[in-house]
């Protein structure tokens, strides 16, 4: 159900487990979907063997991708207008990850209602692998 | 990139992917009666578009050395091909494979929500160029890419912002 802008206070916080003990099955997957086949991601002896990593590790897009899930869980499908972060920390197989997700503003873009949201993705230590912000359309 | 066709079946692989059971990527009857009203591309989809680049780096491609383990660890001894530009993370072979490229940001505008039936082409230009000094050796190099994601109407969909980062040795070390 779409989020309307009368039951959106500022500084009003969701949030959500968006995956539980990644597998590196997952990142595999997530290679196959994308694209994007880097050994650091799906291939242990190349990234710690060649890389030097203490193992495989997720996708940047990976972690934003699940991020994206919980924001269109939240605000309802085709309803963002902006999404963007940055990649604070890296993310591991066997991680945690709970996007929270806190209104900053309540707004109006040229005639349309708008909730601007502050973004953090955590892992099971409390430290953040993603920040960030969106910008959706709600109902009035 | 000439061609990206939003396919069904490729985002249904892709919402598995992210761990996404939203019926809405899976069932066409469920998209048809959405406010979408088709089965929308997730958030993210267009860096799917990797795969629809003949040339993109970091897929094995027929007849070309891959760089991830064989017979050996590593397929190709020294360098891994980078995805600059390209928008996608630890693009170079990390810290042994010569190239410290990461993905350090990346930021969408939706002018509409992208949909199973487009077809979008790509072009990608580059961006701003900063440094900041590393706390290890070298500098830390960011480059920014815009990518601009059309449909079959010319009608900007998307457009996508992309921060990487490398380290930038000293010269002589």
């Amino acid at each position: 159900m779409p989020l309307s802008a009368r039951d959106l206070a500022p500084d009003a916080t969701f949030s959500a487990v968006v995956v539980e003990d990644l597998t590196r099955t997952q990142i595999v997957q997530y290679a196959g979907a994308s694209g994007d086949y880097n050994p650091l991601h799906t291939d242990e002896v190349f990234a710690t063997q060649v890389a030097g990593y203490p193992s495989v590790f997720a996708h940047g897009m990976l972690t934003m991708g699940m991020t994206g899930r919980m924001l269109t869980d939240l605000v309802g499908d085709g309803r963002l207008l902006a999404f963007g972060g940055r990649f604070t920390a890296q993310v591991w197989p066997g991680d945690d990850l709970t996007v929270i997700a806190t209104v900053r503003a309540v707004g109006d873009r040229a005639g349309t209602p708008v909730v601007e949201l502050a973004l953090r993705t955590t892992n099971q230590d409390g430290v953040d692998v993603f920040a960030g912000e969106a910008t959706a359309r709600v109902d009035p | 990139m000439d061609r990206f066709p939003i396919e069904a079946g490729h985002v249904l692989m892709f919402a598995r992917a992210i761990g996404d059971p939203n019926p809405v990527y899976e069932d066409a009857d469920v998209a048809a009666a959405s406010e979408v009203g088709a089965i929308p591309a997730p958030p993210t989809f267009v860096q799917a578009s990797a795969q629809f680049d003949p040339d993109y780096p970091l897929r094995p491609r027929i007849g070309r050395p891959w760089f991830g383990s064989g017979r050996t660890p590593s397929g190709v001894r020294g360098r891994a091909p980078s995805s600059t530009g390209k928008g996608t993370d630890a693009g170079s072979g990390g810290r042994g494979g010569g190239g410290t490229g990461l993905h350090a940001e990346q930021h969408y505008e939706y002018h509409r929500t992208p949909q199973v039936g487009d077809v979008l082409t790509a072009t990608t230009t580059p961006g701003k160029r900063w440094k900041k000094q590393g706390r290890r050796a070298g500098n830390l190099v960011f480059a920014e890419s815009i990518t601009e994601y059309r449909d079959q109407h010319g009608e900007l969909v998307v457009t996508a912002r992309s921060v990487g980062v490398r380290t930038e040795r000293p010269a002589g070390s």
